[in-house]
């Protein structure tokens, strides 16, 4: 039963997102409430198997969407922005020194390293190439390894990165 | 008029953005740093290009209350948004099949991965 009313109630809040305009009841019309509502509903008996596949509920939770919302908004855009004039400086004068080096964030779930491996991938002159799915440490290809990480057997989050430690916020977000 | 000034600066951003992405693939050695190029200069544009939409539909909504506006800013966020997702994974993909296949990084100073997985 639970997962019939998140699968339903998303498809729902998707369907609202994507008709957005097109009446008076606040921004919808009644028909497209109406067949938004019957639609979800064949979804959610469709799908419900997939959508909550592994039962865990955690992400049913508003304030971990609140907090998805702020480390996008806050963390993440300032370090693209950053990457972005980095490789842009990359780009003109040619200067790198690339490599793969293994960092160990200790996350647990699925959700929690898909968002860190997107995260690493956007962010400054890095990208995940591998991820090891029994200890789930990282291969992240770098395009400027700084003098002394490649020392390293597992380098730390913040040669990475370079303001905020990520695995932190996704652990408050996803597990 | 402040909406406009707005609106040019956010095109020229990811104008910008958008080229040196281009450029970047031309002037990198190996498929990684021209992923590195691709995917985050290209994305970072893109997401300006969005805004810029975003701010006009917004402007034309407040001005003129007309649903169509509100409807191009929020497909707009939603094709970023999906953009944004799929552009990171479809890196991660290509990157992990050219290591797999026997592309290894040029001019690299050091390569944990091919320790583990030659």
């Amino acid at each position: 039963m639970i997962p019939f009313i998140l699968t339903a109630l998303f498809a729902f809040i998707i369907y609202l997102l994507l008709t957005a305009g097109s009446g008076e009841l606040v921004l919808w019309s009644g028909p497209e409430l109406a067949m938004g509502a019957f639609l979800s509903l064949v979804t959610a008996t469709i799908s419900r198997g997939f959508f909550c596949a592994n039962r865990d509920y955690r992400m049913a939770n508003p304030v971990r969407w609140g907090t998805l919302a702020a480390y996008l908004i806050g963390p993440f855009f300032i370090e693209m922005a950053k990457a972005n004039v980095d490789v842009a400086y990359r780009v003109i004068t040619g200067r790198i020194r690339p490599g793969i080096v293994r960092i160990r964030p200790g996350l647990k779930t699925d959700l929690g390293v898909l968002l860190l491996a997107n995260s690493i991938t956007l962010t400054p002159g890095t990208l995940t190439v591998h991820v090891d799915e029994e200890t789930n440490d990282f291969f992240v290809h770098m395009i400027n390894i700084k003098p002394g990480v490649e020392q390293k057997e597992t380098a730390d989050i913040m040669d990475v990165e370079a303001f905020f430690s990520f695995p932190r916020w996704i652990r408050r977000i996803a597990e | 008029m402040v909406v406009d000034l707005i609106f040019l600066i956010f095109l020229a951003i990811g104008l910008i953005f958008n080229t040196l992405g281009v450029i970047g693939i031309l002037r990198f050695p190996d498929v990684f740093t021209r992923l590195h190029a691709e995917t985050k200069t290209t994305t970072f544009g893109t997401i300006f290009l969005g805004l810029a939409v975003v701010v006009y539909g917004a402007s034309h909504f407040f001005g003129t209350g007309d649903g169509q506006y509100i409807v191009l800013s929020v497909h707009t966020i939603i094709a970023v948004i999906a953009l944004a997702f799929t552009n990171a994974t479809g890196a991660h993909a290509i990157a992990r099949a050219a290591h797999r296949s026997g592309q290894k990084p040029a001019e690299a100073v050091v390569d944990r991965l091919a320790e583990v997985n030659p």
